[in-house]
């Protein structure tokens, strides 16, 4: 169903989401304009003892979620492990909007917003924040490469489909190369406050650890995210193929397994090399919130997914993937919030704008996920895409599944 | 570096009597804080305080660090080192991540969060003064030479001296002239330092090179990793590739059988 095809009494219909929806922007755009004419001491809980506060935490978990846009888009393009072909084009357009929040909140939180565009002329390459800074540019743009061809299939615009078919395997490498590099980053961001940082997350490891929990917690959004949009789109709705087969979640949910495991690993590496184990019979918050974040983002997804009978039910994999994203958010957040909190003394919670500027955000980017869901083919079929290629298979012999990417 | 100058704070010498404080404020043009000196703490007004701890007065202060954490991780580079040894900041530069505050292992960094064109704001060492051939207002002012400004190496001088021929009356540290890597200023006391509220089990090597560490990294990481998608794309490509072509063949012969 084409947008404008929509009668407008179905568009202004108001349902419950709607409304919400209304109420949550309009707030937001309230609290967007008092952030910008009052700046961040009257708008924010954000002082000389907190200079970070949930804009950065919800960055750094916005950033982590996105991260199947490289995983699968690496899987497909890179290791041929066609399987996953139709996980593409959502988790590209995820990782798309993801970065957009992003990007915004990120500039809603600087202190000279109309200075952001100084990072691109004034280079300091020691800093990790402009290692950031320069790759989210340039993954942000991969991304927007990655998902234009849907957008100029759509429109039947040939000419630039074909530049992009020939640069498409380097710019998923690079995609890939660029999430790997600022995934890592966003942990190495807090290897310079060795004394700030509590140590039960402290560790020059911080870069891996981030690098790894975010590729179990991008694919479990993933897999997440097609449950939702199973239920929010029904077929009747226009919206075909949005369930997805239970081998392919299997797969991903293995996949997340794999580096769940991988991860706890090297936490207990890490606690051992470093002599940290003794921390964890500390009775504090710190200590209760880092059991919570790995018996929830780890060890209760690990039991549940070794299970065979589990991994091949649909149920168990969602409520799985559900743990996972926790986890990965209560660890973003403890290390953002939590973890600095003993050392600055004084107790955060974010004030009304700045969440009601976050939750504006995110309502706004599951809005275009919705548009840009219904007006271009962001989920087509595994057994569509067969069977043009067999067809082809059998005039030309060319025999590779996805023929736009080579 | 030793070139370079910097402060030699005494608190055995320091009397609490403020005025460097005042000074400071003076300069600066910065407004009254708090009607208590004693009291005061560092902020967006407020570069220096001294604080008092039973019968002694510490001063807190940008330490000027060597190899400064504030300056590696501004990513636009608003924080530099002058040529004086001073580290100071240019607001026209800084978008305001406040990466600075966070990292700064002494936390001297404050922001002017009341306002919508804030600046980081700390001590800068009096650079213009300094470079106009006066002294920084507080060491000029203090009246008994617990703030004392000169060239590092003989501050280093006086305060080995100090240690020396004083035993009893100081603690056997120089605090800031390791820590962190080490600092522009320098600070001797009776008591250990964590006493007077200074930064404790600080390590000796400068904070940037914890990053330095990962940010090494990076050119490997992204060489390594181009050179190891691009082989996979090719053999997994090949791979199935053959596999298809043996799958095509066996159907041919299927037919042919047919
Ligand atoms: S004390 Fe902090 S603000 Fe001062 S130079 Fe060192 S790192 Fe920078
Ligand atoms: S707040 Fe300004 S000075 Fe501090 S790191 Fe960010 S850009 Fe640099
Ligand atoms: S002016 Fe000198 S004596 Fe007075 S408080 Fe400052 S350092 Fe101490």
């Amino acid at each position: 169903m084409k947008l404008n095809d929509m009668k407008i009494h179905e568009i202004i219909k108001p349902t419950f989401w709607k409304v919400v929806s209304v109420i949550i922007v309009t707030m937001g755009l309230v609290s967007t304009y008092s952030r910008f004419s009052l700046g961040l001491g009257s708008t924010t809980n954000l002082h000389d003892s907190v200079p970070w506060g949930l804009w950065i935490g919800f960055d750094f978990i916005g950033v982590g979620l996105a991260a199947a846009g490289f995983t699968i888009a690496a899987t497909v393009h890179i290791f041929h492990i066609h399987k996953y072909e139709p996980l593409v084009r959502p988790a590209i357009l995820t990782a798309f909007l993801g970065y957009s929040v992003v990007v915004c909140l990120l500039v809603v939180d600087l202190g000279r917003p109309e200075n952001f565009w100084h990072p691109l002329v004034m280079w300091n390459v020691h800093s990790v924040m402009f290692e950031i800074t320069w790759c989210l540019i340039c993954y942000t743009t991969v991304l927007l490469l990655e998902f234009a061809p849907v957008v100029l299939e759509k429109f039947k615009i040939k000419a630039p489909l074909k530049i992009l078919k020939m640069i498409s395997i380097p710019v998923v490498i690079a995609g890939v190369i660029f999430s790997t590099l600022h995934q890592s980053s966003f942990g190495s961001l807090y290897l310079i406050v060795p004394g700030k940082l509590h140590p039960l997350w402290y560790s020059s490891l911080l870069p891996v650890h981030f690098y790894i929990s975010c590729i179990a917690a991008g694919l479990s959004m993933i897999i997440f995210e097609s449950y939702l949009i199973a239920r929010a789109f029904p077929t009747e709705d226009g919206f075909n193929h949005t369930g997805l087969k239970m081998d392919i979640l299997s797969g991903a949910s293995f996949a997340v397994l794999i580096a769940l495991i991988l991860g706890f690993l090297l936490k207990i590496y890490d606690f051992a090399e470093n002599g940290k184990f003794p921390l964890l019979t500390v009775p504090s918050t710190e200590t209760y919130l880092f059991f919570l974040e790995i018996l929830i983002g780890t060890l209760v997804p690990i039991f549940l997914l070794s299970y065979k009978k589990l991994i091949e039910d649909k149920k168990w994999i969602y409520l799985t993937s559900v743990c996972v994203i926790s986890g990965l958010v209560l660890n973003r957040l403890n290390v953002s919030i939590t973890g600095l909190a003993a050392y600055s003394g004084v107790n955060y919670f974010p004030s009304f704008d700045e969440i009601s500027i976050t939750m504006m955000l995110v309502v706004l980017a599951i809005f275009a996920f919705r548009v840009i869901a219904k007006n271009f083919a962001v989920f087509v079929s595994d057994e569509s895409e067969n069977l043009v290629n067999e067809k082809e298979v059998a005039t030309t012999k060319q025999i590779i599944l996805s023929e736009r990417y080579e | 570096m030793l070139n370079e100058n910097g402060i030699l704070f005494d608190v055995t010498l320091c009397v609490g009597c403020g005025a460097c404080y005042d000074m400071c404020k003076e300069v600066n043009n910065l407004p009254e804080t708090n009607d208590d000196y004693l009291k005061d703490h560092l902020s967006g007004n407020t570069f220096t305080v001294v604080e008092q701890y039973e019968e002694m007065y510490a001063r807190k202060l940008c330490m000027h660090c060597n190899d400064p954490a504030c300056i590696s991780v501004c990513l636009v580079g608003a924080i530099t080192k002058s040529s004086t040894g001073a580290v100071v900041y240019d607001a026209d530069k800084c978008i305001g991540c406040r990466y600075c505050m966070q990292a700064c292992p002494h936390s001297i960094p404050r922001y002017e969060w009341g306002t919508t064109k804030p600046r980081i704001r700390k001590c800068n060492l009096c650079d213009d003064r300094v470079k106009a051939g006066k002294l920084p207002a507080c060491a000029e002012v203090c009246p008994t030479e617990a703030t004392l400004y000169g060239k590092m190496d003989q501050l280093i001088e006086v305060a080995k001296n100090r240690l020396k021929n004083n035993p009893d009356k100081y603690y056997q540290h120089i605090y800031g002239l390791e820590e962190a890597g080490g600092g522009h200023v320098l600070i001797i006391s009776p008591v250990p330092f964590e006493q007077l509220g200074y930064v404790s089990k600080l390590p000796n090597e400068p904070m940037p090179e914890l990053t330095l560490n990962a940010m090494e990294k990076i050119p490997s990481v992204a060489i390594g990793g181009g050179i190891f998608l691009s082989a996979m794309f090719w053999l997994t490509k090949r791979k199935n590739e053959i596999a298809k072509e043996k799958n095509l063949l066996k159907g041919n012969k299927e037919n042919e059988i047919k």
